[in-house]
């Protein structure tokens, strides 16, 4: 087996349609990729050969029936944290081992009715807290591009799987980088679409404020047409937002003349990694030959985001997972004679050792006495945050700066240390906090051949814009034909 | 403000928790260092900063109260590690009385 026989989704929907293949077809060569490959790659936490199989039966049907839209018949794979009904969602987590929801979340459900292919759950860092999905509790993701080194997290699954070919695109989620920064160590597309914009009913909650579904793909239009379904306002997510959602895919040959780049100085910093430097300053440099327009801006605030960050997420946390105590869902200690002791115990064996470790920081920074110094302040550096972009966004359309300091890092070197781990999100977080859409491009590997890539940020539900640039640069630099070694080896 | 051995205690107490001794020893270092790197914000002058909570531009979301009932009541129950019928069964939750 080779590179998968379409690169991209656009590609083969189009081939469905006009009945070049079918979707059971594809399918079975996703499902046979997954078989030879993921054994090595660890991607997958479930796969549901059966159950892709009648979806893609489904999906034929309709083609048939000239019923298809430009999702039908496409093989996704899904990050273990969103909800399917009746397939174990297990967040990465030891505490919901053996949980089958009894609903499908919206994202899902609006996938359902486009007759897509679910493949199955993909890994990540437990309840999506990790940047390597090294704190998944089953099993440590590899990247395939060099498999002694991390895919990026927490939703390093979901990257995993698109750049191995082993699902058509994926869904992630993104807290603070982590669809971003996944996509940009894997070399693939990540969307963290704006604060509101995709309903979150069937997410498993880890900071409320914060969290966002988006594509991952291997390419710009690819995330355009995954983002036009999922998008919209749901009275089942009271933070989502009731807006207008259009085609996204409309207008992103616009191209990139005319538009105002704006390049925070705050993102070329020392201990930045030499090679990522000179891949985006490349990119940088074919987009203003293409007519864009560069302007130097500033966001002050840059270095106090991490900081910000893992106060808020950290508070959030602790009060989200507050509902993991054994009783309902999940896994309880059988050993416990009391209530309390039950908790303790539930709680303590179910989660891991970084999972704790937020919990602890959250409940900390929440308890009396310290709510003001810490919680509030936090806060307050989040409304200087937003207003640093607010005022850039008066200078230029999109942000564009590096997705990651460095390109992937290697397996264990980072896991004992946590703060070191929370600094290799440091361009990606700033952009949970403003609530903003961000995406991740390719934008080049280094001589290691580990790709790098290149974030797009753009305004409140700017993302026809930011799409629009994104997709202009991916024209300069198309890289969704491109996979690792290891995917020739099968 | 460095975080000791009595304050993991209350900390995990409140979150409900259970550490063991190399657990919180490790989580005393762990967190001295992040409230550490942290302080960095005590730097910035926040006064009258409106703090921000979301990022949204709606400030709630009303819908009418009716009541929209989920058929598959099996199906949560099923999720449950120990049940009574239609009920969710818990250990005891006074302290000194013996589970049943």
């Amino acid at each position: 087996m080779a590179v998968p026989t379409y690169h991209t989704i656009r590609d083969l929907s189009k081939a469905l349609r006009e009945r070049k293949v079918s979707s059971v077809e594809i399918t079975r060569e996703y499902l046979q990729r997954i078989e030879q490959l993921d054994d090595r790659i660890k991607a997958y936490l479930h796969v549901n050969a059966d159950a892709a199989l009648k979806d893609a039966e489904a999906a034929d049907a309709a083609i048939e029936k000239g019923e298809a839209s430009r999702l039908t018949g496409i093989p996704l794979g899904i990050k273990d944290v969103l909800c399917i009904e009746g397939v174990p969602t297990t967040c990465g987590s030891k505490i919901l081992k053996n949980y089958i929801p009894p609903y499908s979340a919206t994202v899902i459900e609006k996938l359902r009715k486009e007759r897509v292919v679910f493949l199955g759950k993909l890994n990540m860092d437990e309840f999506a807290m990790g940047s390597s999905t090294e704190n998944s509790r089953f099993q440590v993701t590899r990247n395939p591009w060099d498999l002694d080194r991390i895919p990026g997290g927490s939703s390093g699954g979901s990257a995993a799987a698109v750049a191995g070919g082993m699902c058509a695109a994926s869904l992630g989620t993104d807290t603070g980088g982590s669809i971003r920064q996944p996509a940009a160590l894997c070399g693939i597309v990540g969307l963290k679409p704006t604060y509101g914009r995709v309903s979150r009913f069937g997410l498993i909650a880890f900071a409320s404020s914060l969290d966002q579904i988006g594509p991952m793909t291997r390419s710009v239009w690819d995330a355009a047409a995954l983002l036009t379904v999922i998008a919209g306002h749901d009275p089942k997510d009271s933070t989502s937002v009731p807006r207008e959602t259009p085609d996204y895919t409309e207008g992103l040959e616009e191209g990139l003349r005319g538009l105002r780049i704006g390049i925070p100085k705050e993102y070329f910093i020392e201990g930045m990694d030499a090679e990522v430097e000179v891949r985006v300053q490349e990119a940088l440099k074919a987009m203003e030959e293409a007519g864009a327009q560069m302007v130097e801006i500033s966001l002050p605030h840059t270095d106090y985001a991490v900081a910000t960050y893992y106060i808020i997420a950290t508070a959030e946390a602790s009060s989200n997972l507050a509902r993991y105590d054994g009783v309902r869902y999940g896994y309880r200690d059988p050993s416990a004679t009391t209530l309390r002791k039950m908790y303790e115990e539930t709680r303590s064996e179910g989660f891991g050792t970084e999972v704790k470790r937020r919990i602890m920081l959250g409940t900390y920074v929440l308890s009396a006495g310290y709510y003001e110094a810490y919680y509030r302040k936090a806060q307050q550096v989040r409304t200087l945050i937003r207003d640093d972009f607010k005022a850039a966004f008066e200078k230029c359309d999109v942000i564009v700066t590096p997705t990651t300091p460095t390109p992937a890092f290697k397996v264990g070197e980072k896991a004992d240390d946590p703060l070191q781990m929370y600094l290799s999100d440091i361009f990606t977080i700033s952009v949970n906090l403003a609530g903003l859409p961000g995406i991740s491009v390719p934008c080049g590997w280094t001589k290691r051949q580990l790709p790098v890539g290149i974030q797009f940020i753009g305004n409140l539900f700017g993302e026809r814009t930011l799409l629009r640039a994104a997709y202009g640069y991916e024209l300069l630099a198309p890289f969704s034909e491109r996979y690792p070694d290891i995917i020739r080896t099968v | 403000m460095a975080i000791g051995r009595k304050e993991v205690g209350h900390i995990a107490a409140l979150a409900r928790l259970s550490l063991t001794d190399e657990e919180a020893q490790r989580l005393i270092k762990d967190l001295n260092a992040i409230l550490g790197y942290v302080e960095k914000l005590d730097a910035l002058d926040t006064k009258g900063v409106e703090p921000t909570s979301h990022t949204l531009e709606v400030t709630n979301a009303f819908r009418e109260d009716v009541l929209r009932p989920f058929k598959e009541r099996e199906k949560i129950l099923k999720n449950s590690p120990a049940r009574v019928e239609s009920f969710f069964k818990v250990p005891p939750i006074s302290e000194g009385v013996s589970s049943t």
